[in-house]
Formats: structure tokens, C-alpha cells, sequence
């Protein structure tokens, strides 16, 4: 009975919410970012190691003198060329795209360690920054402006896929690359746009973490945050507005997880809370599968006049 | 000339404007000369058929007017302005719209979306759906081009997908339309209707070109025929001013002779099908409460619109599949669940509709797809161990029998023919004397030669005592091979028609659904 | 331009992908080391030198080499399949859980006997690993690509937590590590006062034993049957499930085995931080080896000598040894495009 009324007293409480939208915020990005890639028909697996940079990519420019924005802009520029570079593998030359995500993600991680170590080779405790505070809102809307950005990128991205000519031109790649062509339309050109634009959206999710969450660049901090948000994608059929409940509803189990593991008071290791967001992931990929309808030409090459 | 056509042109300067000039077009692909300095002009409302066999080039041809392919040499002009090669957007805004055999349509879109993809400027902030719907509806009504533009395309009938089709052409102003093989899934009905359509964008001032294989359909619609042979424009003719024979001939290149009627057998049975159901994981019934018979010494063909149960019933038949309910006997022996490999051992020849993704596995070698079906028999593996010598020989009597032209038993697949990978697949399954083929679309995308070879192969099995259970789509090959035909419409299978007593014209309408005029044929027959 | 297939990729053609790859990525590295403003040249001197310029620098590279053979041929096994296998870490984990619970004195046998069970069991761990996903693949059409990475992160918080629990070495000074293997459950060395172990044996047997299965077994036949056209193979009548979720357990079971390896060959312990990503650096031996597995050995031991070399550099030059984890996914994503240019020919228009 204890656990329940904890349970509750936590759901009604204004700093449970706080939290839940500070989880959610890399998620939602980094989500979006997969979704808007899938869309076009490429699976992004370099969005771990992209995460990675970003959040590297911002500090870094913060720690070097520069302002907050300009880390955040700086993250997403970096996001942006490694999302070329998966792109320029996977579209023209129609590569593997399951390999080249994972060297992109293998690239992101140890690129983003080695700058890091050579910049400051001998810091044993990472230094920090000061990162972005909270608007000064009550209770729950105390958030930082990357968490706003998040949320209104939601909207921002399911207007231009749904209601635009360039939206709707990148989801018919995704769909018949051929029908597309037929139409006049330049499928690499729009699929290597869509990998960038996604890829951005990829590294201000890392940023965030380094910028908004915390106010050092830790090595591994990512910690399959990209995984997840590729469970997600599926989880939300594609569609940005459930991009934004599945994040939602994901960080209530792990805001959850973490006051459990502080009510249980120890009657279970601390690491079987920490599984849990990795098992519910994996719970959900099951549950959607049967039903997903998948972008029907995601991971199908495209390479014209190919017969 | 068709009769609008002629008034246009009379109307005008005396002699129609010529919209498009191709002037020797060359393209290879590899070793193959696809196209050989290929030159043609269309003029404004005329209707140009390009025959040929499969292989002659025609579809190439198209594809690079159409910016698909770019040629190595050779110009393209529309409306005296040379057209940027390797461009779709640049044909498209010419005023060249494009049909493919394939249609070029994404599933998961709404038709509306379909038609109006890439017709605004790409960065606009909003998308005027309001303006592309009343000019898709207007087109519509003009031409008389039923369309539901919310509907999606996965739900629309093949007849419909092609509307949605010439609609995308049409809403994009195109003056030129090119249709490549427009009656390859059609009923003979829908068939005539598309060209009742074509007439009426003729008389509007397009002009056409549509690619073709048959003689029937060149001589229904077109004003103007252009042959192509083996990449060559062998022969530009005026429709009225040639004749059948004459085209025949110039199409394959020799002289071709009708074969013989086949003499009448009749044996046991070795296939039967009693109210077999199929149901999909969705719930729907691929197959209704079928009945169906295939004796010794008898091809059934089953004639239909694709999508209406073909696949499912060569699934059935190839142990892909087990019906949900109903009775499937092979030599009396019933078939109990979905098992490839005891088909295959109870006599069973199976010709997969899709020789490239079902059939053969294109990365692996001749020898090593040779043996597919019976890799674990004795003759060709002992406790575990490839005896590839065996194999390889195998392999080789295969080869020389059939007719496969390969480097050898080492060759990849990937790299043969499609004739040539069809042989195999033939004599991976003929070699072994069967007692029942099944053939699903044996001659699809095949050369005359192969095909005839392909027919062959089965009236001989035919003759040797196996039935054929042949699937197509292809009404001419039923026609010129089956013993019975019956007719497949939604998963619904008519009875056993003789062939000889049925019209071609009976036959689409029953394609087409209408089973009401089944007892006047059962009747006569 | 235009990519054109062709018709025959001659062997010299397959022979030299791999090394011009190695030379690309080596040539883009340069550029970050210039960078930290270490002559190039030298830089590279001593990497070669740290990783085969002498008898204990090979050996080094070897013992190195001997767990990146495994995970090579464990995602060489299933990328043939096209059961995208990115969990061999985890794997590789679970079958060196199974080494220290099994061999830290529960059983008592001759180590003849001992080494083999051990082995046979990480593969078995190893193996039931992969059979989830690769179920869930089967069964439910859900991705492996994502469940066999997050199961990455599960096994290694489950290590965590035995580790701080049941497993703990009452004499590690409160660190989360394992009470030692005994002596019974080690792998012998294969040449005394070095490190390298008869793990390495092991490997190159596995190796040589799956090229083997893979060209003169029906096995092997079926394998290559279902990765190339999964279709084609259950049109044949090839038990495709079966054969998928065989693979799985074979993939899953050498990763395990590489696990159990580095714990009775090298460590004799496990700690959290057993493996350097050796399932991830799996994945880019395989594919420099083009999925062979006789290849493998030869892309695990440069990869190896990457590793190896790397530390011996960045000890003597301001260079961070994160330069080998770049060099490697260098020399992946370069390998990815000469394999293009190994199928196909670039042609102009």
C-alpha cells in the first residue's frame, strides 16, 4: 500500500512532471530526427554516435568561449555533416544501411572522445559549463528553451510533412523513390536533405544533454538514448504528434523508475530499474511489430537507371 | 489516321506539327546494344504503336526519352527544342508524360497526393490541396476518367491505378504520352476502354506513343507503327497500309508459323482441389471454396486480372502453403500441411511466378541452383558432406539438355538471361520426369525464342503424361496451350471451360466478374 | 556518373578492396594526427612498431587478436544470414558471466575436461542470447538491429549488478570484480612468459572449421542459400526458420565463446570493463573481411595491431589513444565503398 500511495503522491506532484519533460526532451528530438530520415526511406543507425558529437560539439564551443545558442547551432551543423556522410553512402551509393549507421555511430563516438581528450588530455574530473536555466514559469513549465524548441518542433515537423509540397515530395521517397522520380523530383537530392535535416535534429538531442540536462560532456552519456529512439519511431508509427507521446509516455516510466528505485529502499539492485527503459523499449518494438506499417521503401536502395 | 486526328490535321497548316523527333538514339547496357541509332518523329494527335518482342529495346527506348536512361548518343527534340538528356523533371516540364508498366505509385498515398507530388514548387509553405483537387476532378470529368481523389492507391483496382496514371500525365499539361505495355494487366473490356480514352486525348491535340507486343491492339489504336527487332528500327509503317503477316514478320525476323493443333488426351487425375479455402492473415479469403481438376495429358490454364487469387493458388500448389479448409489431393494422396520439399518428392514441378526472387538465387552458382530442390538426396550429399563432383555433373547434362547458354557450372546465375535462368529453373524440375507442373507466368519478360522453347518443354511433359496447371495473365498463351481454362475473380475459381469453346470476348467478361453468362457457355460447351 | 555491375569480380580485385581500404582510412587519420602536431610519419613509425616490432609486441597484437577473431565470425556468421546481429558485446558478456560462475570452483574436474565444459557452456549462454531477438525477428518481424543493442546495455547492468551482488570477490578491496577462475578452468598459454593464450588456437580452428562447414556442407549450402535470397531458399523447401534461428545460436554462441576466452585465457576475472567494444569491433573485422571467415583472422589481427600499436603511440607522442577507435571506423566506413568498387565499376553517364 506504501508503494501505491508513494505512487501517487509522485504522479500529482509538480517536480515529478519537471522531470518527466526534461527526460523527454532528448527523446522527442532525437526521435523526430529518426523519423524525419525513415521517412525518406533511410534508416539512420549513426544517430548513437551523432547524439555523441552533438553533445560534445556544443560543450565544446560553450567551454571555448561561445555562447549557448552558438553551441547549439554549432551541434547541429556537425549533426548536419555527419549526416551527410551517411547519406552520401547510403543514397548514391546505395550501401548497406544497417553497417554504414553503425560506422557512422562508431566514427561520432570515437571522434567526439578523441577531440575531447585532446583538448583537455589531462582532466580527470570533466569541467563544466554554465548551461541554459529554466524560464522562470511555474511548477511543471520551468523549462530550459531547448525543451520549448522541442516541443514546438513537434508541430513544426508534422505541419511540413503533412502539409507542405516539400513534406509531402520526402514522404513519397520514402514510399516509391520511382513514383517520385516519375514526378520529376530529385530522390537523392531529397533523401540526402532529409538525412541532413534529421541528423541535426539527432545531434541538438545530444546538445541538449550537455547544454540543458547536465553542464559537462561525460564519455558514454548517450547511453543507447539513440537506441531507444529508434524503438521509438516504430513505436509511433512514423507519425511525429506519437512521436511526441511515445517520449512522453517513456519518460514517465523512467522518471517513475527512478523515485521506485528511492521508495524501494533497496529491496532490489539499483541496475534492475536501470534495465528497465532498455526492456520497455524492446516490450514495445513486439507490441507495435504486427501492426507497423512501414515506409515502404525504407532501406531499399534507389539508384537510378539500375536494371 | 483515326477519324479525329485527320480533322485536326486537315484543320491546320494541311500537315499535323510535328511534336517530337528522336534522332539516332544509341544505348548500351554492357555487352547488349539496347537501342542502334534509333530515329523516330510523332506528330500532333497521331497515335504511334512501337511493337516489338520482349528484348527489342521498345521499353528502353521510352526511358530515355523519358530521362530514366541517358543515351550515349543521338538528340531528342520536343516541340523543335532539344530536351535535356537524364532528366524526368525536364521531360515532364517538355510536355512528355510517361505510363510505366509498373505503375509509378506509392501505396500508402492518397490518389490526390499521387497526382499532385512535385507539381508546386517545392518550398512553398503550404500546399494549395483546394486548387489540385478542382483541377484533378475537372481533368477527370473531361476525359471521362472516373477517380476518388482521397481514396489510397492500395485500395484502387488495377483499371483505376492506370486512370490515376494518365490523370498524373495529363495534370501536368503533358502534350506527348507515352504508355508502355497499357493492356499487360488489363481485361480485354477495360482494355478497349482505355482506348475509347485515347481516342478522346487525340482528339484533343496529344499525341501517343504506346508500346505493344501484340498485333491485335496495334491494328485497334494506333495511326502509325514503328517495329523494333533487337534494338534496331527495323520498319516505320501507315497502320491502314500493312497487315498482320507482314508486321509479324518484321517483328521476329523470319517467318512464323502458327503451331499445330494439339491431338486430345485425357488421363488420370494427378491434381484436386475440393472447396479449398485459403484465408489471409487479415481475414480475407485468397481463395473461396475451389474446385479444380488437372488430369494426365492436359494443360488447365487459369486465366485472370492479376491479384485475384494467382498467387495463392500457386502458393497452395508449390507446399508454400495449406488451405484452411477444403481437400488438396496430389495422385490421390492428400495434402496435409505446407511442405515445398514433399511436393517436390511426390512429383510436383513447380515454376515459380518470379523466376529472379523465388526462383534461382542469383548469388549462388549454376550447379549449386541445380540441386536446390534435392540437395539432401543421396546423389548429391552424404552425411551431411556437398558432393560437389556429383553435383557439378549433374550440372552439366542439365545444361546441355535444355538448352542453358552459360559459361558453366561455376557461372552465377545473377549473370544469365532471363530465358536462359527460366531454362534452368525447367530443367531443375523437367529432369525428373514429373507427374504434375506447376507453371506460374512461365513466359513473363521472355524473347520469343524462349518462349516458344518455354512451350515447347511443356507440351512435351504434356505429351510424356504430366498434367500442367498453367497460371497467366497472358491470354493469348492460354489460349495457344490449355486443354480447360478456367477463370480466377476474387479468389473465385468458374469451372473447367474447353478451350475452343469459350470467346475471347467470354473470357473478359468472366475476368471482369460478370459469372452471369457461365451457364450460356457451360451450355454450348 | 553511374555505378555499372559487373559481370565477374576477379579474386586480386577482392584481395586488394580491403587493403586499399586500410590505406584510405590510414590517410584520412593522418590528417587528425597532423592535427595534435605530431609528426605524421613518426607517428605511424611507432604504431607499426608498437603493434609487430617485436617478439612481445606480436604476441601483444595476438593475444589481442584472439577475442576479435570470435566476434569477427560471429557477426561474419550472421550478416551471411542478413540477421543483423550488433549484439555480440552483450554476448560476449553473458558467455564470460557463465566462465566465472562455472569455472570459479563450483565444479571440481580435471581441466581437460573443465576447459571444454566451460567453453561449450559461454557458447550455449552466448548463443541463447541471440535466440530472443532473433525469435522476435522470426516470430514477431521485430527488428534485431534494436533489440540485440539494447540487450547490450541490459546484460551489462545485469553483469553490474552480479558483480556488486553474488559474484563479488570477497577479496577485491570493494571493487566490482569476480572471485578468479581456477586453475583447472584456465586456457593453457601457448608460449610461456607472454600473454597469449590457446584462445587463439581455438579461433583460428573455428575459423578454418567454418570455412569448412560453409563450402562442403549441406549446412553451409543452406546458410548461403538463405542469406542471399531467403525466398528462393524456402520456395526450394530450405526449413528458413530453422535455419535463421541456427545461425543466431552459432553467431551468439562464438561471441560467448570469445567471452569465456578472454576470462580463462587472459583475465582470469571479469570486471565491468572486460571488453574495449570487441562485439562492435567484430562487426568492422567482418566486414573487411568481406564475411569470409578465413579472412577474418587477417582482419582481426591488423585491427588488433590498430589497438596495440595505438597505445604504444599515444605513450610517446601527445596523441589521445582514442585514434585507434577512429581508424577503425575509418577503415569500416572505407571498406563499406570498396566493396562497391569490388561489385561494381564506375562508369561515366
Amino acid at each position: 500500500m506504501d508503494i501505491v500511495a508513494t505512487l501517487l503522491d509522485t504522479l500529482i506532484s509538480a517536480a515529478f512532471w519537471t522531470a518527466v519533460l526534461r527526460i523527454a526532451t532528448p527523446y522527442v528530438l532525437g526521435t523526430l530526427g529518426e523519423l524525419i530520415c525513415e521517412r525518406a526511406g533511410v534508416l539512420n543507425l549513426g544517430i548513437e554516435g551523432i547524439m555523441t558529437l552533438g553533445a560534445m560539439a556544443g560543450w565544446m564551443t560553450v567551454y571555448q568561449g561561445g555562447g549557448l545558442w552558438a553551441g547549439v547551432l554549432a551541434a547541429a551543423a556537425c549533426g548536419a555533416l555527419f549526416g551527410l556522410l551517411h547519406a552520401a553512402l547510403t543514397v548514391p551509393l546505395g550501401l548497406s544501411q544497417h553497417v554504414t549507421g553503425i560506422g557512422v555511430t562508431l566514427l561520432g563516438t570515437s571522434l567526439s572522445s578523441f577531440v575531447y581528450r585532446l583538448v583537455l588530455p589531462q582532466a580527470s574530473t570533466p569541467p563544466t559549463i554554465v548551461p541554459f536555466q529554466p524560464l522562470p514559469l511555474p511548477g511543471a513549465l520551468a523549462q530550459t528553451p531547448l525543451t520549448y524548441s522541442a516541443l514546438a518542433l513537434v508541430g513544426g515537423i508534422a505541419y511540413v510533412l503533412y502539409r507542405t509540397p516539400v513534406g509531402l515530395a520526402v514522404r513519397m521517397v520514402g514510399e516509391n523513390p520511382a513514383a517520385a522520380e516519375a514526378q520529376g523530383l530529385n530522390v537523392t537530392a531529397l533523401r540526402v536533405g532529409a538525412v541532413m535535416a534529421g541528423s541535426a535534429l539527432m545531434a541538438l538531442a545530444g546538445s541538449f544533454l550537455t547544454l540543458s540536462a547536465f553542464n559537462a560532456f561525460f564519455f558514454n552519456m548517450v547511453n543507447g538514448r539513440g537506441w531507444i529512439c529508434i524503438a521509438l519511431v516504430v513505436f509511433a508509427s512514423w507519425r511525429p504528434g506519437k512521436a511526441l507521446v511515445g517520449a512522453l509516455l517513456f519518460a514517465v516510466f523512467d522518471a517513475l523508475q527512478v523515485r521506485l528505485q528511492q521508495a524501494s529502499g533497496g529491496v532490489l539492485p539499483y541496475q534492475v530499474f536501470l534495465m528497465m527503459p532498455y526492456l520497455l523499449s524492446i516490450l514495445a518494438l513486439v507490441l507495435v511489430a504486427r501492426r507497423a506499417s512501414y515506409p515502404h521503401a525504407l532501406m531499399v536502395p534507389y539508384r537510378k537507371g539500375e536494371r | 489516321m483515326t477519324a479525329a486526328s485527320a480533322s485536326r490535321s486537315l484543320s491546320t497548316k494541311g500537315k499535323p506539327e510535328v511534336v517530337l523527333r528522336l534522332t539516332g538514339i544509341t544505348k548500351r547496357f554492357g555487352p547488349l546494344l539496347a537501342n542502334d541509332a534509333i530515329s523516330l518523329t510523332l506528330h500532333a494527335g497521331e497515335v504511334l504503336a512501337l511493337l516489338g518482342e520482349n528484348g527489342a529495346g521498345k521499353t528502353t527506348l521510352m526511358n530515355i526519352l523519358f530521362g530514366h536512361y541517358v543515351a550515349e548518343q543521338g538528340t531528342i527534340e520536343v516541340f523543335g527544342r532539344p530536351l535535356p538528356p537524364g532528366s524526368p523533371h525536364a521531360a515532364l516540364e517538355a510536355g512528355i508524360g510517361m505510363v510505366h508498366q509498373h505503375f509509378t505509385l506509392a501505396d500508402n498515398l492518397s490518389v490526390l497526393d499521387n497526382v499532385a507530388v512535385g507539381t508546386e514548387s517545392l518550398w512553398r509553405l503550404r500546399s494549395d490541396r483546394r486548387a489540385s483537387r478542382t483541377r484533378l476532378l475537372e481533368l477527370a470529368q473531361r476525359f471521362g476518367l472516373d477517380v476518388r481523389p482521397d481514396a489510397l492507391v492500395a485500395d484502387l483496382s488495377v483499371g483505376e491505378r492506370q486512370r490515376v496514371e494518365i490523370l498524373k500525365a495529363l495534370y501536368r499539361d503533358a502534350r506527348i504520352l507515352i504508355l508502355d505495355e497499357p493492356t499487360a494487366v488489363l481485361t480485354p473490356q477495360e482494355a478497349a476502354g482505355l482506348f475509347e480514352t485515347l481516342g478522346r486525348l487525340t482528339a484533343d491535340g496529344l499525341a501517343i506513343v504506346f508500346i505493344s507486343h501484340k498485333m491485335n491492339e496495334v491494328f485497334a489504336a494506333s495511326d502509325t507503327v514503328a517495329v523494333l527487332r533487337a534494338g534496331k528500327l527495323v520498319a516505320t509503317h501507315a497502320t491502314n497500309s500493312t497487315d498482320r503477316a507482314k508486321l509479324a514478320e518484321l517483328m521476329v525476323g523470319r517467318t512464323v508459323t502458327p503451331p499445330a493443333p494439339l491431338p486430345l488426351l485425357a488421363g488420370d487425375p494427378v491434381l484436386d482441389l475440393s472447396r479449398v479455402t485459403v484465408v489471409s492473415g487479415h481475414g480475407q479469403p485468397l481463395l473461396d471454396a475451389v474446385d479444380l481438376t488437372v488430369c494426365r495429358h492436359q494443360v488447365v490454364g487459369i486465366a485472370g486480372v492479376s491479384g485475384n487469387g494467382q498467387t495463392a493458388l500457386a502458393e497452395l500448389v508449390s507446399g508454400l502453403s495449406a488451405p484452411d479448409s477444403g481437400r488438396v489431393t496430389i495422385k490421390g494422396v492428400g495434402v496435409e500441411r505446407a511442405d515445398p520439399k514433399a511436393m517436390v518428392h511426390r512429383g510436383v514441378a513447380r515454376i515459380p511466378e518470379d523466376r529472379h526472387s523465388a526462383g534461382l538465387v542469383g548469388a549462388m552458382t549454376v550447379w549449386e541452383n541445380l540441386i536446390g530442390e534435392r540437395y539432401r538426396d543421396r546423389a548429391f550429399s552424404r552425411f551431411g558432406i556437398l558432393r560437389r563432383s556429383a553435383a557439378r555433373t549433374y550440372a552439366r547434362e542439365v545444361i546441355k539438355d535444355f538448352d542453358v547458354r552459360c559459361p558453366g557450372p561455376d557461372a552465377r546465375t545473377q549473370l544469365l538471361s532471363g530465358g536462359n535462368m527460366q531454362k534452368l529453373i525447367l530443367g531443375r524440375t523437367l529432369a525428373y520426369r514429373p507427374d504434375l507442373i506447376l507453371a506460374s507466368q512461365p513466359t513473363r519478360g521472355l524473347d520469343i525464342g524462349a518462349v516458344s522453347y518455354v512451350h515447347g518443354r511443356l507440351l512435351e511433359a504434356r505429351a510424356a503424361g504430366a498434367g500442367v496447371l498453367l497460371i497467366s495473365e497472358d491470354l493469348d498463351e492460354i489460349l495457344a496451350l490449355a486443354d480447360r481454362i478456367a477463370v480466377i475473380h476474387q479468389a473465385r475459381l468458374t469451372p473447367l471451360l474447353p478451350n475452343g469453346h469459350v470467346s475471347i470476348g467470354q473470357l473478359g467478361l468472366l475476368m471482369a466478374g460478370h459469372w452471369d453468362i457461365l451457364p450460356e457457355i457451360l451450355d454450348a460447351a | 556518373m553511374r555505378l555499372e555491375p559487373r559481370a565477374d569480380s576477379p579474386l586480386s580485385l577482392q584481395l586488394i578492396a580491403p587493403l586499399g581500404a586500410i590505406a584510405a582510412a590510414l590517410a584520412l587519420c593522418a590528417v587528425l594526427v597532423a592535427w595534435t602536431g605530431a609528426p605524421v610519419l613518426r607517428a605511424y613509425g611507432l604504431l607499426i612498431e608498437g603493434a609487430l616490432g617485436s617478439r612481445f609486441a606480436l604476441t601483444e597484437t595476438l593475444t589481442r587478436a584472439t577475442p576479435l577473431i570470435l566476434t569477427g565470425l560471429a557477426a561474419a556468421v550472421a550478416f551471411r544470414a542478413k540477421l543483423w546481429n550488433i549484439g555480440a558485446e552483450g554476448q560476449l558478456y553473458m558467455g564470460a558471466l557463465t566462465a566465472v560462475i562455472l569455472g570459479g570452483g563450483m565444479i571440481d574436474l580435471p581441466a581437460g575436461l573443465l576447459v571444454p565444459l566451460v567453453m561449450l557452456a559461454a557458447m550455449a549462454v552466448g548463443g541463447a542470447t541471440l535466440l530472443g531477438p532473433a525469435v522476435l525477428k522470426v516470430r514477431f518481424g521485430v527488428d534485431e538491429v534494436v533489440t540485440t543493442l539494447l540487450l547490450n546495455f541490459v546484460v551489462l547492468l545485469l553483469v553490474s549488478m552480479l558483480l556488486e551482488g553474488p559474484l563479488k570477490d570477497p577479496m577485491g578491496m570493494g571493487w566490482p570484480q569476480s572471485a578468479p577462475v581456477i586453475s583447472a578452468a584456465e586456457l593453457p598459454k601457448l608460449i610461456a612468459r607472454t600473454r597469449l593464450h590457446a584462445g587463439l588456437a581455438i579461433a583460428v580452428g573455428l575459423a578454418i572449421l567454418l570455412w569448412l562447414i560453409d563450402t562442403r556442407t549441406i549446412w553451409g549450402y543452406e546458410n548461403r542459400a538463405v542469406g542471399a535470397n531467403p525466398r528462393a531458399a524456402a520456395f526450394a523447401g530450405m526449413p528458413v526458420t530453422w535455419i535463421m534461428l541456427r545461425t543466431a545460436l552459432l553467431s551468439g554462441g562464438l561471441a560467448g565463446l570469445a567471452g569465456a576466452a578472454e576470462v580463462c585465457g587472459l583475465k582470469g576475472y571479469l570486471t565491468l570493463d572486460l571488453s574495449p567494444g570487441f562485439g562492435y569491433s567484430g562487426i568492422v573485422v567482418a566486414m573487411l573481411a568481406q564475411l569470409h571467415p578465413l579472412g577474418v583472422v587477417g582482419a582481426a589481427v591488423f585491427i588488433a595491431a590498430i589497438f596495440v600499436g595505438a597505445d604504444a603511440m599515444s605513450r610517446a607522442m601527445p596523441i589521445p589513444n582514442y585514434i585507434a577507435d577512429v581508424m577503425v571506423s575509418t577503415s569500416l566506413l572505407c571498406m563499406l565503398v570498396a566493396g562497391l568498387l569490388v561489385r561494381y565499376r564506375l562508369r561515366r553517364g
